[in-house]
């Protein structure tokens, strides 16, 4: 569709606006997802976000099964990252039914949430830089890490991405020493790949020139828009539930968090270099003080499973961003009402703030700095 | 500091507040906010300098079929000093045409995306909205899925061992699937 | 048909004795390409398959295409909504013939764990036909090798003089549903599904007992 003609001024050539969409099927969109663009040439004068193409109505299918029966369903929401959903929810129905969690358990809980953040940022580092045009050589890269870590994900839960591994009050199988040391080993190759990683890209010329002063989001407009996660700490919010919740063991850790000052999608990329190196060291003290002990709280029953009445909001720190659930429960076996607080969904709102008056190429890495993954936007 | 309801009926004048309770574990109780000031009830915790809830961290719908209403569920955090959730809870009666509550859009952008998702899936609709359409299901599509008496079109598959409510749809279609599943008209 | 020994004596001089058929199926099963088309958990799992571990690329699938008018595969690899439906069948369409579907995952072979649900097509069957299936959820990166090596044998019994593609009267590409108001129009393809043949009359007591 074609909107009322633009005159260039400086000259006396006529030109008009044109109206394309961008996905569902496309190589770099990240999934199934649209954007509704208005071009003036190479130049983005509206964007709109179209969504829906993979929803799957998982909170519906919630209210039809019991509450440990969700678990599995929530390895699908963030496909990358299937263990820190594992630990939204355990920690949402916790929060809700009073369940303390063993020491041991929470120790295993931050191993497993901070190994799933090291393999998430490195795909969506290489997955940026490939749509800046890199074109495979990170992505194999960091795939290669990443199946460092998906092995121990499968020696430890059976499977390499749907782990379903958490449960409410703990673990499910607790780790014997030959998983410690292969976890070990993972954080002691790791930064060695983090320095070959950034020794190629991080002073690369292509990617200055390409990603500096690219898409900057402000730091009010990402606080007014609800962003979370590493895209709003860019910006120069301090904000890391981590730090804030002092949920599990981390008020007992000592690592930083990264904030940016700018914005822009080299921000973006960098910051989460600087994460993926804290999370190094988060595994670091943990691997060397994990205490003995049960994995599971011994008064959760596993069969018939209830909660009293009421509702609750429980909430992580994703590696997308804030990552929460909204249960409501009328004392039965299954939810009430189950929903989830989408981290990916949520940073779109600004995407069309961030892309307008840059080209088309600059958009397509903006949405890839904001680093979506279908299966929590739509659900 | 959380503000407390006595707080907010003095600041805005007219406000009607019911303290609802969560588990006795999770100690999350929400306010509930009558829909004509719940616009200026935001706006308050937004910008009084010991609220400062400038962060809105979710938006969801609720349907309480039993009840008769759908209640609409905000969460707030503060980033600048850190403290929350402040739960604001307002209901609308469960009727298409008296089902509306003011959008709290204008006040954090961030609810956009979210009442479009509540209007999509509960047929709420949101006054002051800036584009309220739908976001999840395609722009044809007329129901409300989410909602607690929504019946899904007759597409069940075939089991092999029909039970429940399969059983009783497959009876109440004649038996065969496949003659009303391939028609080109719809069928309900 | 050649004897063997005879075809051994000629290969051991440089001489390759086929059938035209064997060499023009030789030639389409070791170069086919994807097409990019990844749209839930599984496509993960398949760029791992196409990654350096399990490197897909020595199996003929050396470049995956972005468009369909280049690619001879599409693999559907996730779930396929409602609201995706009609857009999977025109990308099918627009595949220029030969093609060949892969269904990965229990999502795409039935709905898989999301069959319930509102917005969930059961079965991407229900308005392509499909070559191969890979259960799972997901799959491992091996099974994906292992459907790629299935479609090769499965290129490699064609024969020349029967194919579909230079048939006149066979369908090559199949009408797109609509989203209306309460669902898909059509719910699913008469001519490329039907119901399985054992099926049970439900309003009949007789046969439900013996379910």
């Amino acid at each position: 569709m074609i909107a009322e003609p633009l005159i260039n001024s400086a000259d006396t050539i006529t030109t008009k606006t044109l109206e394309i969409s961008i996905g569902p099927q496309h190589p770099s969109t990240h999934g199934v997802f649209r954007m509704d663009v208005v071009l003036d040439g190479e130049v983005v004068r509206a964007l709109k976000p179209v969504v829906g193409y993979l929803h799957r109505n998982h909170e519906q299918l919630a209210e039809k099964i019991s509450w440990l029966g969700s678990m599995p369903y929530t390895d699908r929401l963030d496909y990358f990252n299937s263990m820190s959903n594992n630990w939204a929810y355990a920690l949402a129905v916790e929060k809700l039914a009073g369940i303390k969690v063993p020491e041991r358990a929470e120790c295993i809980r931050v191993i497993m949430a901070e190994l799933s953040r090291l393999q998430n940022h490195a795909s969506a580092i290489g997955f940026l830089l490939q749509d800046c045009g890199a074109w495979g050589t990170p992505l194999l890269y960091a795939f290669k890490e990443r199946e460092k870590i998906l092995d121990f994900f499968e020696t430890v839960s059976g499977s390499r991405m749907m782990c379903n591994y958490f449960r409410f009050g703990g673990v499910r199988v607790d780790l014997n020493d030959a998983m410690l040391a292969m976890a070990r080993k993972i954080v002691a190759e790791f930064p060695k790949f983090l320095d070959e990683f950034e020794k190629l890209m991080t002073t690369n010329e292509v990617v200055l020139a390409r990603c500096q002063r690219v898409g900057i989001l402000p730091r009010e407009l990402a606080i007014a828009g609800s962003v979370s996660g590493p895209v709003a700490r860019a910006s120069g919010v301090e904000y890391d539930i981590r730090k804030v919740d002092k949920y599990g063991i981390y008020d007992r850790l000592e690592f930083g968090v990264p904030v940016g000052r700018i914005g822009d999608v080299y921000d973006r990329y960098y910051i989460r270099v600087l994460e993926m190196r804290e999370s190094v060291k988060i595994l670091q003290q943990v691997l060397r003080d994990i205490p003995a002990g049960p994995v599971q709280a011994v008064e959760v029953k596993l069969r018939g499973f209830k909660i009293p009445a009421g509702d609750g909001y429980g909430r992580v720190e994703g590696p997308k961003g804030e990552l929460g659930f909204y249960l409501v429960s009328e004392g039965g076996p299954k939810p009430y009402r189950y929903h989830i607080r989408p981290p990916s969904f949520i940073n779109l709102t600004v995407l069309e703030d961030m892309c307008v008056g840059h080209k088309v190429a600059d958009a397509i890495i903006i949405l890839g700095s904001i680093d979506i993954v279908l299966g929590e936007v739509d659900r | 500091m959380i503000p407390t309801s006595e707080q907010l009926c003095a600041a805005v004048p007219g406000v009607v507040i019911e303290i609802v309770p969560s588990t006795l574990a999770a100690a999350q109780p929400a306010m509930l906010v009558d829909r004509e000031h719940l616009v200026a009830v935001a706006r308050y915790l937004k910008n009084e300098p010991s609220c400062q809830f400038e962060f809105c961290s979710c938006v969801t719908g609720v349907d309480y079929l039993a009840k008769g209403f759908i209640e609409v569920v905000y969460h707030l955090y503060s980033v600048a000093l850190k403290h929350g959730p402040v739960i604001l809870k307002v209901r609308a009666p469960r009727e298409l045409d008296q089902c509306h509550v003011p959008s709290l859009t204008p006040v954090w952008r961030g609810c956009e995306f979210q009442e479009r998702e509540v209007f999509d899936l509960y047929g709420v609709k949101f006054d002051g909205h800036p584009d309220l359409r739908r976001i999840l299901m395609w722009n044809e599509f007329t129901d409300h899925p989410m909602r607690k008496d929504y019946v899904p079109p007759a597409d069940y598959e075939w089991e092999p061992t029909p039970h429940d409510e399969v059983l009783k749809r497959a009876k109440a279609d004649g038996g065969i699937m496949p003659p009303s599943a391939l028609a080109t008209e719809v069928k309900k | 048909m050649i004897d063997e020994s005879l075809k051994s004596e000629l290969q051991k001089q440089g001489v390759f004795v086929v059938s035209t058929e064997w060499l023009y199926n030789w030639g389409r099963k070791s170069s086919i390409w994807p097409l990019q088309f990844g749209l839930a958990c599984c496509a993960i799992e398949m760029i791992a398959a196409a990654a350096a571990r399990y490197d897909l690329a020595r199996f003929g699938a050396e470049v995956f295409r972005a468009t369909p008018r280049q690619a001879d595969l599409m693999i559907v690899a996730g779930t396929v909504t409602k609201k995706m439906a009609p857009q999977v069948v025109r990308l099918f369409n627009q595949m220029p013939e030969p093609k060949y579907v892969i269904a990965m995952g229990a999502c795409a072979i039935s709905g898989g764990p999301f069959k319930d649900g509102y917005n969930v097509l059961k079965g991407v069957d229900r308005y392509i036909p499909v070559d191969v299936h890979i259960p799972g959820c997901p799959p491992r990166p091996e099974a994906l090798l292992h459907a790629i090596i299935t479609l090769q044998e499965k290129i490699a019994g064609q024969h020349i003089d029967r194919t579909r593609w230079y048939d006149a009267e066979a369908k090559t590409e199949f009408p797109i549903p609509v989203c209306s108001e309460h669902d898909l129009l059509p719910a699913a393809n008469p001519e490329v599904w039907q119901p399985p043949k054992d099926y049970r009359d439900v309003t009949n007591e007789e046969s439900v007992k013996k379910l």
